[in-house]
């Protein structure tokens, strides 16, 4: 199952399906940083919405598209984590530190506008 | 409602995202909240991923119980790989000997109310878990 990559300015919005396998989340990891090289993108906004189970290797891979994304100089954000879905994180012992979270697209759109100050056309 | 056993066979990654959609559809069916739905499938997705780390396969057992008076579900995952020589130091936080994080077995505790496990070394590993209905 692919992972669709919208751009949208200088972002890039991936969305994720409930059923990832682990080989659809390290094709992921791949696509995302090679997509944030081609389109110089400042940002990168992972959208986990419907997303049902999130376990140890999903938040893992979680991190690894994060910081290497922040070695290429972008940020990423994680929006959507359901509550259900934190509270078995939490209660599994994952965490998601050092990587930026918002409640939803709009409050992730809103915190990135806000950081680079710019007018993000689609 | 549906109380017989189902069983996943779990030979590859993809196989993890079907024992814990199973394991969900079970759980609801058993009336279990969306929540404990969620932990359930949780566990369910880190004992399959243990099979595959360590073991490469295995299986899931899924399985309505009826308690006297309460209704819950039982998670059996069982290998016949490499086994555990140190239970103990298996389900303490951090330890892993895959390079994965090490949290799957004492996660999976804390996400379910009871545990059990049998391993030996050479023979395999079962894990078996249950979850009741509150």
């Amino acid at each position: 199952m692919e992972v669709p990559i919208l751009k949208q300015g200088a972002f890039l919005i991936a969305t994720f399906q409930a059923a990832l396998s682990d080989a659809d989340l390290n094709q992921l990891r791949m696509g995302l940083v090679q997509q944030v090289v081609k389109f110089r993108s400042r940002a990168v906004i992972v959208d986990v919405t419907a997303m049902d189970v999130m376990d140890s290797f999903a938040s893992r891979t979680l991190r690894e598209i994060a910081h290497m994304i922040r070695l290429r100089g972008a940020e990423t954000v994680i929006v959507g984590i359901q509550p259900e879905v934190a509270f078995a994180m939490v209660q599994l012992g994952l965490t998601l530190e050092g990587v930026a979270t918002a409640l939803d697209l709009e409050e992730g759109l809103a915190y990135l506008n806000e950081k680079f100050k710019i007018t993000n056309r689609g | 409602m549906s109380v017989g056993e189902i069983r996943v066979e779990i030979n590859s990654d993809q196989d993890i995202v079907i024992a814990r959609q199973k394991g969900r559809v079970l759980a609801s069916e058993l009336g279990f909240s969306s929540g404990d739905a969620t932990l359930i499938a949780t566990a369910i997705s880190e004992l399959a991923r243990n099979i595959v780390s360590y073991a490469r396969t295995g299986e899931i057992k899924l399985k309505g119980i009826h308690g006297s008076s309460r209704i819950g579900i039982l998670v059996v995952a069982s290998d016949d790989g490499p086994g555990i020589i140190d239970i103990r130091q298996a389900l303490r936080d951090g330890f892993s000997t895959s390079g994965s994080l090490g949290l799957g077995l004492p996660g999976v505790r804390r996400l379910m109310d009871e545990f059990e496990i049998s391993s030996q070394p050479g023979k395999g590993t079962m894990v078996a878990v249950r979850k009741w209905r509150q």
